[in-house]
Order: structure tokens, then sequence, then C-alpha cells
């Protein structure tokens, strides 16, 4: 399906929306080109494409200028201290800072060339593009076989369907060994680790294009946050992902790139985040360029 | 501080400093004491209360209480006077304040939460909806007279038990407003973000998550809303209820929404200013029924919200 025609509202307003948007002006890291200088990634597709993304909760500002490309098919970690803004900017992927009451996102992110933040795109749809898997497991009161359905039978999966859709994606989370035999229990009975294993199930039982996930080990035990990463690892063959974490040995393991976000703050005590560093995560934390990047990894600076 | 200096004196020390000292948590103590006997203070008042009323109305309970819950109201005689149309009345006026308070009430808790959410105009509308809560009901009586008793007479018929219902629907409106308010905003929004974060559309997060997850507990916040209708007296006898006698003719149930009408704790303010012991009986006993209806709806709420609560 083409993307750009998918995300509309309406599709009359196609034609223009088709028309390729400018180059940002600004200077861009080069992702291909950072590639080839650590000599291990192969150039892929961009799926996002951001330009000066500035977030305001309010009047204040939370994020600042971030620019950068997130590439197809790999694993994309940001990293920073508390409060750098590394989940307002996660958020923005899909536009769940609507949500929130006064957020504000000034500039543009390009998904496959559309424009995220233009007023003919519909959240709902760039949502089902692009799903999302939250710090907490946030299972729905629901049995397990509902949770996973919820979505697909939104988006009009048939009934028939359902079945093997709930497999699969129970399957690809590495889950459904575990809960075959319980799937019209609760979901609640689950444990932590398998509820957000649900909650990843869920978020791709829609067959999206990208998974969003904010610190989705943070409240899960190293047994179940290996589990995790090990999935990660393995969905990224099929999708695109982007996940926020406090850990940096886990962005060490599981990304290819790794942006470190750090904050500072005014003269009257408002805390504005950006982006200091966007690079593979084999320079980054072998050799970074920015001596922040350098006292954060060392743990000099949290 | 100077014993836990060293290994030695710590130890000499922790037998003396670990020992529980008489009157360390005077304070503590006392303040259970208290609690405990606020609590039997207010039980045992309505424990009392109970009492005089079964106690007051017991030879009309135990004597002919089907005769007096099947006729309706006479001066002639404490002995032959029924609460039969006061009990029709009450249900009849809880219906019509049920039926106008509650969709009303939930639909404007639901635009102030989920649509209004943090704006200025959303704020000022809670804050007015919480005082108004606090108006004396008798306020609502002169509104209801003046409104629904006279401006809407077309649609009401007068002081009918239409007029008294929606009178009383005025009254328990902030409270099913406020309940509704608190039960949405207890919803977290983890859940509200799981489902938007699928794709679900505002409707579908409000009418598949947010509005189930609430339902129990707007539901018991209504129901206890109509209990606090169902004790009126003050609105509905300015409304129009009869306080003395009055008849049906040969109106149907239907058309006696549209006719004079009666509820139970007005007959209760009717029966207690008539002299003599044996009406005093009759107000005890009426008073013993209407607690009777109260419980029955309350029940009829816990069991409902048993019913609807998530299992999971």
């Amino acid at each position: 399906m083409n993307p750009e025609k998918a995300l509309m509202t309406d599709e009359s307003d196609a034609p223009e929306m088709l028309v390729p948007s400018e180059p940002h002006p600004q200077t861009r890291i080069d992702v291909s080109a950072v590639a080839a200088m650590a000599g291990q990634r192969a150039a892929t597709e961009t799926v996002f494409e951001c330009g000066d993304i500035n977030v305001y909760y309010g009047d204040f500002l939370a994020l600042r200028d971030v620019t950068l490309d997130i590439a197809a098919h790999e694993v994309t970690a940001f990293i920073g201290p508390s409060g750098c803004g590394k989940t307002t900017f996660l958020r923005c992927f899909n536009r769940m800072n609507d949500l929130i009451e006064g957020a504000r996102v000034d500039g543009a992110i390009h998904y496959h060339g559309v424009n995220l933040y233009q007023d003919e795109v519909d959240p709902v749809e760039v949502r089902r593009r692009v799903g999302m898997v939250f710090q907490k497991p946030n299972p729905f009161p629901k049995s397990i076989y509902d949770n996973i359905a919820y979505g697909p039978r939104l988006a009009g999966v048939k009934r028939s369907a359902l079945d093997d859709v709930v497999e699969g994606s129970l399957t690809r989370a590495a889950l459904w060994d575990e809960v075959k035999d319980r799937l019209k229990t609760s979901a609640y009975g689950l444990s932590g680790g398998q509820q957000q294993r649900l909650c990843i199930a869920r978020a791709i039982a829609v067959q999206p294009d990208v998974v969003l996930m904010d610190e989705p080990c943070s409240a899960l035990d190293p047994i179940a946050t290996g589990r995790i990463e090990e999935l990660i690892a393995e969905l990224k063959t099929e999708y695109t992902i982007i996940i926020v974490t406090h850990n940096m040995q886990q962005a060490a393991r599981i990304s290819d790139m790794t942006a470190f976000f750090s904050v500072q703050a005014n003269e009257r005590g408002h805390r504005t985040g950006e982006l200091v560093e966007y690079a593979p995560t084999s320079l980054i934390f072998t050799n970074p360029d920015d001596p922040r990047t350098e006292a954060y990894i060392t743990g000099r600076v949290g | 501080m100077s014993v836990l200096t060293t290994p030695a004196g710590i130890a000499t020390g922790a037998a003396d400093a670990l020992r529980r000292r008489p009157g360390a948590d005077v304070a503590g103590s006392a303040f259970k004491w208290l609690l405990i006997g606020a609590t039997v203070f207010a039980t045992g008042f309505l424990a009392v209360l109970l009492a005089v009323m079964i106690v007051d109305g017991w030879d009309v309970l135990s004597g002919n209480l089907w005769y007096f819950l099947t006729h309706g109201f006479s001066q002639r005689s404490a002995g032959e006077a029924g609460v039969w149309q006061g009990i029709l009345g009450s249900l009849q006026v809880a219906l019509v304040t049920g039926l106008f308070a509650v969709p009303t009430g939930v639909a404007t808790a639901i635009y102030l939460v989920e649509y209004a959410q943090g704006s200025r105009f959303a704020r000022i509308v809670e804050l007015n909806i919480r005082n108004l809560a606090g108006v004396p009901s008798i306020v609502y009586g002169l509104l209801g007279l003046a409104v629904f008793a006279q401006t809407l007479n077309g649609f009401t018929g007068g002081t009918t038990a239409i007029a008294g219902g929606m009178t009383l629907a005025a009254m328990v409106l902030p409270i099913v407003v406020i309940t509704s308010v608190e039960a949405l905003k207890a919803v977290p929004d983890s859940l509200r973000e799981a489902a938007y974060g699928v794709g679900a559309t505002k409707w579908e997060v409000l009418s598949r998550q947010v509005l189930p997850a609430a339902l129990s507990t707007i539901l018991t916040g209504t129901v206890l809303a109509l209990a606090r209708a169902l004790g009126e007296a003050a609105p509905l006898i300015l409304v129009g209820a009869a306080t003395g006698f009055m008849a049906f003719g040969d109106a149907n149930v239907f058309e006696t929404f549209t006719g004079p009408y009666t509820a139970l704790p007005v007959l209760i303010f009717n029966f207690a200013r008539q002299p003599g012991a044996d009406w005093g009986a009759n107000a005890a006993a009426a008073s013993v029924i209407i607690l009777v209806l109260v419980l029955a709806v309350n029940g009829l709420a816990i069991y409902l919200r048993n019913r609807f609560e998530k299992q999971w």
C-alpha cells in the first residue's frame, strides 16, 4: 500500500500531498555516510526524517532542534539522563503527544516522505503503522486473546482470520507456548515479563511498519529483560524499532544506531533536552565525538 | 550517640535502646481511641434511630402491614390510612429522576473529562457543579415550581410526578456529574494510550475501554444519587406532591404520571403532623418502609457493580 495515500484522512487532498517536500536545509547527519565510516552497516532505506523538531509543553520548551533520520529494519536507541526529552521525542513518531494537553510539536517528521504533522494526516492511521510498547506493561482488562485481537478487529480483520493473527503475533512475541492453553483467561494473570511480551504481540498484531518502545524493560527483572532483548533482535528483520532506554548496556547490546540526548537548564530552571550525538552504536560506545557523550557513557555524569 | 561509636558500645546499648517504653506513642493510641469512639457514636446513633422507628411503628408493621402497604391515604383515622400512593409516587418520581439525571449527568461528565479536559471552561464548569451540589434542596423545589411545573406546563402537565421527578433530577444532577467525573478520571491513562497505540479512534477508546472501565463506579454514584432523591420531601411539597387525601380515580399507572401524586417522605411529613400516637405509629412505619426501599436501591447498586465489575 502506498503510505502517502493511506495516511490521508481525505483522499481528495492527496494530489497536493504527493508533492515531494523540500529537503531540509540544515545540516543533517547522513546515515549512510556515517555507516560507511563505521564500516559495518549497509546503507538502508530511511523510514523517518526529522527536521528541527521542537516540542513544547505549554510555553515550556521540552526538546530543542532535533534533526535525525531513522533507518529501516534497524534498532535505534535513544539514551540520556532523565528529563532529556527522549520519551517526548519517541512519542512524536506516532503523534502520541497529541494526547497530552498543551503539548505542541514544531517541525516536520517525514514518514516515507509524508510529513506526519500536516493537517491532512490522520493520527489514528499513523498509529496503526507506528505501534508502541509502553514503559509499564499495560494490557487491556480483557483475555489474552482479546488483547491481541483488539487492534486487528478495529482494523477490520475478519473473525475467521483472527485466530491466525493471534497465534502468529504471540508466536513472534515468543509468548505462544506459554499462553496457548489459556488464551481466554485474563491478561492480568501473566507475569510482568509475559505482560510486556503480550503488549509487544498486541503492537505487532496490527502489522505495523515501526514499533516504538519506551523503556520496555524498566519494570522487568534481568531474565525477562533478556527475553525481550532477544525478541527485539528477531523483530528487527520485520520491523523498524526505536527504543528508549536508561540502560546503556542494553543500548549497546541491541541497537544499531544510538542517539544521545542531554538536558540543559536555562536561567529560570526550565530544563530543555537536546540531541548531542547520533552515530552507529559501536562508535558511540567506543569513540564518542562529544565530551558530554563520553562523560555519560563512562558514568562520570548522569 | 557516643555509645554507637564502638561495636561493644552498640551491643551494650542495644538491649536498653530497643526496650518498649510505656507512653512512647501516647498521641497515637489516643487518636486510635478517638476514632473508635467516633465510629461507635455514628453507628450507635443510627441503631437508636432504627430501633425507635421500629418500636414506634411496631403496631402497624406487625399488625396490618399488608393493609398499610396496599391502601391509599385516608383522613378519617390512622388505622384506615396506607402508603400505597406514596410508594407508587416515589417509584414514579425516582424513575423520572433517573431518566433525566443519568444520561445528562454522565454525558456532561464524559464531555468534561474526555473532550474539554484541562481547559479553563471545563475547570469553571466543574467548580460550579461542585458548588451546585451544596445548594439546599428547597431551592431546587422553587426552581422546579417555576420551571418544570409552570413554564414547562405543557410537557409536565403542571404539578405532576413528571415535574417532581425533573425537579429531583436537577437536584441530583451535580452528584451524578461529580461521581462520573471522578470515575472517568480514575481510569488510568495507560489504558487510553494502549488503545490509541493500536490505532483506535477516540470513539473506540471511549466506548470500548474507558466507559466499561468506569461503568461500575458511575453506576454506584448514580444509584446513590437516586437513593437520595427517594428520601426528599421538601422540594416535592413545593412542586405539588399531595399532602392530604388524593384519589387516582380510575387512572391507570401511566396516567398517574400526569395526575396528582405524592411520595413516601411527603406522606411521612403528613402522618407526623396529625395529632395522636396512632398517626405517629404510621409515620414510624412509613419511615421503616422508605428505609427498606432505599436499602433495596443501594443493594441493587452493589449487585450491579459486582456484575459489571471486570472479573479480570
